[in-house]
């Protein structure tokens, strides 16, 4: 039988560097009057996608992993045509629907009910479908009494579930997924989960994107794992997944230069703060991601104002080698001050304890502020060994759960 | 169904059968535009009555009474307004499309449509405040004392349908030139005032001498509104010739914006 997707020799090329994303006609004009070689030219080209080759089976639910910047996104975009490919051809064999984020032109202004219409369409459904299908949706998304409300009245849970409702039941030969399930709370994340994987029982192709490995092992029989734009392999999910863990041990560092445009593909391109630097210290003052069992450490971040600015809330959150995010901790939850002046600003964070157990863990860092939004997730990666010897105690090494909490034991015997 | 991707090549020719697959959605998006616009504003509908009234009386105050400009034996206000309900139309399909790729970012970068759709449903919403200035005009023409004749009736949708196609063609051209030079919502406002002054919305095209009046007709508007004016003020012959000029000079600009939208629409998403 012929692949659903067949991907073949596909390359995409970005330029990146001194030019800003979009010029003004003066600069244009402007432009016309100087010597060629002049200004302009110091554009970097960059491959995010390289020579890759992919056939995919109907019905095959298919996860795509790498880091940040792997080239994961632009292959869903360009499979998606929302942008086009530099090089190369791909031969579909069947309607395609995308979610490369949930509520995709939601408006708030607009009720519950409007919106599933606005998003519906959107997402290619015809209104007769939608019509068929809206009382299943709202079944679907729990916010029956919430119908005939603005959606600007919602929480960012109801939000979402609706928005997830209303991609749950499109019916299209090939899904593509980026990252959609980051949101919302668990339970529901488990309840989409079950629908998706429906999908795939029902003969429909689905290609995922995720940090997070476990849906990608629940959802996906197999797993395509990209790095610098390249396929680096190929195969059973577990076993892919198990290349990626190992890697992520062997790009391990205790600094990281966040100045790469790459980074950041969530930020607001011109944030008037913006990361610079991010380290790992350990508890003799090293600078080292790899961190002993419950050594306390020091997460230092870097970022460089433009501007004086107001309202900046700075922080980090660590999610766990598979994804689930842990916890997050900002700046202003220690009362400290949110004006800062221009220039560069050093934030320290204690970890002390250290309640993380054995295993890797990714730190995501993130400011938003008046003018200000720079989100870099999987800013380092931090690696907590299996076995230490601490102070001459021995510790077993066969923890269960990601959290070692620290408790306070006492026995009592009675007869 | 079965299709490639592949990096686009020379002219890309316009897939009709998909524009017309993805209908639903055209409608959806001028049904929105319209329930957000009436339920932002406290006055709503009442917007789309006061808005050209006002401008009305504001220009027969300044032009007609003080500056005399003469309006072919009708009373200035009558002649002014009914310029100004073509004229408020064009205006404001033209500012809709040009914004509606940028205003619609979110939608461009993650969601594959066809793109024509947005500038598109910019140029069909404004057509309901035409509609409702369209009311206004026949209660100004009776207390004038004018009576609207069947044909000047049945000609205002045929004329309506040109001046979209006029706004949908430079809204093409501006809303994708807008993606890469964002100085151009900047220009626009600008532009279209110059554009009402050499528009014969607040005089009439006869005042231009007579061998200078076909560059006036280029503006596929000045025929539009004078015609208008004929038919459903009785100024003199109408000239029948000015409908299918205007029709010329307006699919001109609309294959123009077409292909150039065409040449650009691939890449919006990655410069936007």
């Amino acid at each position: 039988m012929q692949p659903i997707i067949k991907i073949e020799k596909l390359s995409k090329k970005y330029r990146l560097g001194a030019r800003e994303p979009y010029y003004s006609l003066r600069d244009k004009i402007s432009e016309l009057f100087k010597f060629k070689g002049h200004g302009r030219g110091k554009t970097k080209e960059f491959w995010a996608l390289k020579d890759i080759n992919l056939a995919v089976k109907q019905g095959e639910a298919l996860g795509i992993i790498g880091r940040n910047g792997a080239g994961k996104s632009t292959l869903l975009k360009i499979l998606s045509q929302i942008t086009p490919p530099t090089k190369g051809k791909i031969t579909m064999r069947g309607r395609v629907a995308s979610l490369l984020e949930v509520g995709t032109g939601f408006h708030p202004e607009l009720t519950g009910r409007e919106n599933i219409y606005l998003n519906g369409a959107i997402l290619g459904m015809s209104r007769r479908e939608i019509n068929r299908k809206f009382d299943e949706i709202v079944a679907f998304s729990e916010i029956e009494k919430f119908l005939d409300t603005p959606v600007k009245r919602y929480s960012s849970g109801m939000y979402v579930r609706l928005a997830f409702a209303v991609a749950a039941h499109l019916e299209p030969e090939i899904l593509l997924v980026d990252e959609v399930l980051a949101v919302g709370d668990t339970q529901f994340q488990k309840k989409c989960l079950g629908k998706m994987s429906e999908v795939g029982k029902e003969g429909r192709t689905v290609l995922f994107v995720s940090h997070n490995m476990a849906a990608i092992a629940e959802l996906c029989q197999s797993c395509v794992m990209l790095n610098k734009g390249k396929i680096v392999k190929v195969g059973e999910s577990k076993k892919v997944i198990s290349v990626y863990l190992a890697n992520q041990y062997k790009s391990l560092t205790g600094s990281v230069d966040l100045t790469r445009p790459m980074l950041r593909r969530n930020s607001l391109e011109n944030s008037l703060f913006k990361w610079t630097q991010i380290q790992v210290i350990n508890s003799r003052g090293e600078r080292t991601s790899s961190l002993e069992f419950a050594e306390p450490f020091e997460i230092i971040i870097s970022g460089r104002a433009t501007k004086a600015i107001r309202g900046l809330s700075a922080g980090f959150g660590v999610t766990s080698a598979l994804g689930f995010p842990l916890f997050n901790s900002h700046v202003i939850d220690a009362e400290l001050p949110s004006d800062y002046p221009a220039g560069k600003i050093i934030f320290k964070a204690k970890l002390n304890p250290n309640l993380l157990g054995p295993g890797v863990y990714n730190v995501d860092v993130g400011a938003v502020g008046e003018g200000v939004a720079d989100w870099i997730p999987e800013a380092i990666r931090v690696n907590v060994e299996q076995v230490a010897s601490k102070a001459g105690k021995a510790i077993r090494s066969n923890y269960d759960g990601i959290v070692v909490h620290p408790c306070e034991w006492s026995v009592q015997l009675k007869r | 169904m079965l299709y490639e991707i592949k990096p686009p090549k020379g002219l890309i020719q316009i897939n009709l059968s998909e524009l017309w697959r993805y209908r639903d959605l055209l409608y959806i998006f001028v049904w929105r535009d319209i329930k957000v616009r009436y339920k932002q504003t406290a006055v709503g509908v009442a917007w789309g009555v006061f808005q050209p009234f006002l401008t009305m009386v504001i220009f027969s105050l300044f032009f007609g009474k003080l500056a005399q400009v003469p309006s072919e034996g009708i009373p200035y206000p009558v002649f002014v307004y009914t310029g100004l309900l073509l004229w408020n139309y064009f205006a404001a399909a033209l500012t809709g499309s040009s914004d509606s790729l940028v205003a619609n970012e979110g939608i461009v970068k993650k969601v594959y449509f066809p793109r024509l759709i947005l500038p598109l449903s910019s140029t069909v919403t404004p057509a309901i405040d035409f509609a409702i200035s369209f009311l206004v005009l026949i209660a100004i023409m009776f207390y004038y004392g004018f009576t609207p004749t069947l044909i000047g009736i049945l000609i205002m949708p045929v004329l309506l349908l040109v001046s979209l196609i006029a706004a949908a063609g430079l809204g093409f051209l501006l809303s994708s030139a807008n993606v890469k030079y964002r100085d151009v919502r900047f220009i626009l406002p600008f532009f279209i005032q110059i554009m009402l002054f050499l528009t014969p919305v607040i005089y009439p095209v006869s005042i231009i001498p007579q061998k200078f009046q076909w560059i006036a007709y280029l503006n596929p508007m000045a025929g539009l509104i004078t015609l208008a004016r004929g038919l459903l003020l009785h100024t003199g012959v109408v000239d029948w010739k000015l409908l299918p000029i205007s029709l010329l000079s307006a699919l001109v600009l609309f294959v123009i914006g077409l292909v150039y939208f065409r040449k650009t629409e691939r890449f919006f998403a990655d410069i936007l």
